[in-house]
């Protein structure tokens, strides 16, 4: 197949959601010898902006959205051991590590917020839930984070969002991180008591959000 | 204020929404979900009843699949009727299946001031207040936590609301905000003390315990634990399932009944099969998730289809219902309130669902607003009128009286007319004025709301708890707060 219907396709399947098919074509890519950035940028992205446009004019939806997210990743996890190879990497717009905060469970808000994320073009650690205060912090050294962004769908847990905020400063990483918080309880009254950096009502917001913190 | 509480009973309206055998697909597809995929119980005193009772208990997953008949079995011990007790008996609520009791809704962080209508973070006082207003109104039967008191300690912040409620209302107590075993056990104490000893407690249960599922197919471990510490006391406890369509449950409404029925029925076995007998409640506030955003919507047709679903469901168990209706998705207190709280708890009551969660939030149960909480039983008024129906005797054919009027006269002083004309509903936050005098004044029903609300704050003395037991309360949260 010449590069360009490829190319084509690898939108085509970002757009139908298709993973499979993503990582199918992704693999054909590789075994023609195309550059996996430009299968990813001149393929892949593609389909994710198409998506993206779909959505902001109201003909497209979330579960569409995230389904294009996966496909997304699908084909990158297949393209990433070719990228190595070639001493390439991929732009990323900036590191985020992503959690639901100690004692709340709530998982579905920030796995969300990671999709859209990771679709927006952020690398993303999402460590899951019930993530103890120094675990954050810790990976956010460890991977030199742009960005934290915390869940929590309690009153009583969304206190840990301000205990990260102050280890954080105990330890002297405040200014190196932009702090995001988010969750049913989180008003933008709290963002500003706890002095966190950003906030969205919803995923789509949050990676808005992101890339204006970052001014990506 | 008399303290009387108004209720819908003897209903002549009802309402087909699914079959029987509809039901027993819901419950087949409901018991398999059970039984191969399996449910997440995190929690140790749960995983090991479980594994008592024979079902098959993964410890490294926390998911335990539990054979149909075990799940059968443990329902059929539950009590079909019961009473909610309040501190003033006469004002116990009967789940029995013929009456329909409105709460408050739960839990907001934010409040419009009831003074400055200005949006800011709920606090204890709040609490109190609220619980103060709903004391007085007849509408409202029972309280749950309507707002959370962010200005006090999140270890007893629970504990504490629970008494800004029994400080300010005689009206019985369901809690949706006490999730861990160590809080259920002082809740219990605090219970015990309001009812005068622990059989006592057990006899007239002042105090209801609401918990959530965690939406799919999971429960939270540390509400497993507290659910069971307030069965274990006789308190009746339910478990509420938020599933939503698209996000937590599949995109069909028949699929999210399914979701959400594992969810209740696995966790309200388990405490039939810890303490047979015990008084549980089913409870469920579906949803469909937002297009968009995938946000809760707290409305639209998809809530108001399961409002009137869920209660046949239960119905099909045999035990009450408390059921998600108003909690509208409307940012302030208007048209998108007005629909979505007068269908959903229309719905809902049509099924006689036994309590109706409930009046005052907004914005997806996250601000509380008193000008909707007053607005929320005008809606409950007109539903219990409308729920009586028509009434068709010689009486109310009025066959005479038509004879004396005749052609081109009028009813407007006839004995009849007299006698029945205080059967026809009057609203008080509707505006029947003539054109002219609205024009003046340019005010409406939020602005009587409110008025009233602040009437009712300013003048309302609620019976007051006994100061022994008052103290003894904060003494039990002061201890608790102190060991931990």
């Amino acid at each position: 197949m010449q590069s360009e219907d490829l190319f084509k396709e690898m939108a085509q399947s970002i757009t139908d959601g298709e993973a499979e098919k993503a990582a199918e074509l992704a693999k054909q890519a590789v075994a023609q010898g195309i550059d996996p950035l430009e299968a990813i940028n001149k393929g892949f992205v593609a389909g994710v902006n198409y998506v993206g446009d779909q959505f902001s004019c109201g003909n497209m939806f979330l579960p569409e959205l995230v389904m294009a997210g996966e496909a997304m990743k699908a084909a990158v996890a297949v393209l990433e051991p070719e990228l190595t190879k070639r001493g390439t990497e991929r732009k990323m717009l900036g590191k985020v590590v992503l959690c639901t905060v100690e004692g709340d469970i709530h998982e579905i808000g920030k796995t969300l917020v990671g999709t859209m994320l990771s679709a927006t073009g952020f690398q993303v650690y999402d460590m899951g839930v019930d993530v103890p205060v120094m675990k954050v912090v810790e990976k956010a050294r460890e991977v030199s984070a742009d960005i934290i962004a915390m869940s929590a769908l309690l009153t009583t847990t969304m206190v840990h969002q301000k205990d990260v905020i102050e280890a954080l400063e105990d330890v002297g990483m405040r200014a190196k991180v932009k702090v995001m918080v988010g969750g049913a309880p989180v008003t933008q009254e709290w963002v500003k008591q706890i002095g966190a950096d950003g906030y969205s009502e919803d995923a789509i917001g949050a990676a808005r959000v992101a890339k204006q913190l970052l001014g990506v | 204020m008399t303290g009387k509480i108004k209720s819908i009973t003897n209903p002549k309206l009802s309402l087909q929404i699914l079959t029987p055998e509809e039901i027993q697909r819901l419950h087949t597809v409901s018991l398999d979900i059970i039984e191969t995929t399996g449910i997440r119980f995190p929690s140790k005193r749960a995983l090991d009843l479980w594994e008592a009772h024979g079902a098959q208990v993964d410890r490294s997953t926390s998911i335990v699949k539990v054979p149909g008949q075990i799940i059968e079995d443990a329902l059929k011990l539950a009590p079909p009727k019961y009473d909610l007790a309040a501190r003033k008996p006469e004002q116990d609520l009967p789940l029995d299946g013929n009456h329909v009791f409105l709460g408050t809704d739960g839990c907001g962080v934010e409040v419009l001031d009831i003074n400055t209508g200005k949006r800011r973070m709920s606090t204890w006082q709040d609490v109190a207040d609220i619980a103060r207003v709903a004391d007085a109104l007849e509408e409202i039967a029972f309280h749950w936590v309507a707002v959370s008191a962010q200005d006090l300690p999140p270890k007893t912040r629970g504990l504490n609301e629970l008494r800004a409620i029994w400080e300010n209302s005689t009206k019985h107590a369901q809690t949706e905000s006490i999730y861990k075993e160590w809080e259920a056990r002082v809740a219990v104490e605090m219970a015990i003390t309001i009812a005068g000893g622990r059989d006592a407690l057990r006899k007239r249960p002042v105090l209801s315990i609401m918990q959530c599922t965690a939406p799919p197919l999971g429960q939270d471990g540390g509400s497993v634990d507290a659910a069971l510490i307030g069965a274990e006391a006789g308190l009746p406890v339910g478990f509420m399932t938020m599933a939503a369509c698209l996000t937590t449950a599949p995109a069909t409404l028949a699929g999210t009944l399914a979701v959400g029925n594992a969810e209740v029925i696995s966790a309200t076995a388990l405490i039939q099969l810890a303490f047979p007998g015990a008084p549980v409640f089913y409870a469920a506030a579906q949803t469909a998730s937002d297009l968009r955003t995938g946000a809760y919507t707290g409305g639209g047709p998809e809530d108001f289809l399961f409002g009137a679903a869920q209660n046949k469901l239960s119905d099909f168990y045999n035990i009450p219902l408390s059921m998600g209706s108003f909690a509208t998705g409307a940012k302030e207190p208007n048209w998108h309130a007005g629909v979505e709280n007068s269908l959903s708890t229309f719905m809902a009551s049509l099924v006689m669902s036994d309590m109706l969660l409930g009046v005052g939030l907004l914005h997806g149960s996250r601000i509380w607003s008193y000008s909707q909480m007053l607005m929320d039983c005008e809606i409950f008024s007109i539903i219990q009128k409308v729920m009586e129906g028509i009434v068709v005797d010689d009486e109310t054919l009025a066959l005479d009286v038509i004879r004396n009027v005749g052609p081109g006269g009028n009813f407007l002083s006839q004995k009849h007319t007299l006698k029945h004309m205080r059967e026809i509903f009057i609203p008080q936050f509707m505006d029947r004025r003539p054109y002219n005098v609205w024009e003046e004044k340019h005010d409406d029903g939020c602005d009587w709301a409110l008025e009233k609300a602040r009437k009712i704050l300013n003048t309302h003395q609620p019976e007051p708890l006994d100061p022994a037991v008052a103290a003894e309360l904060k003494i039990i949260i002061a201890s608790a707060e102190s060991e931990l």
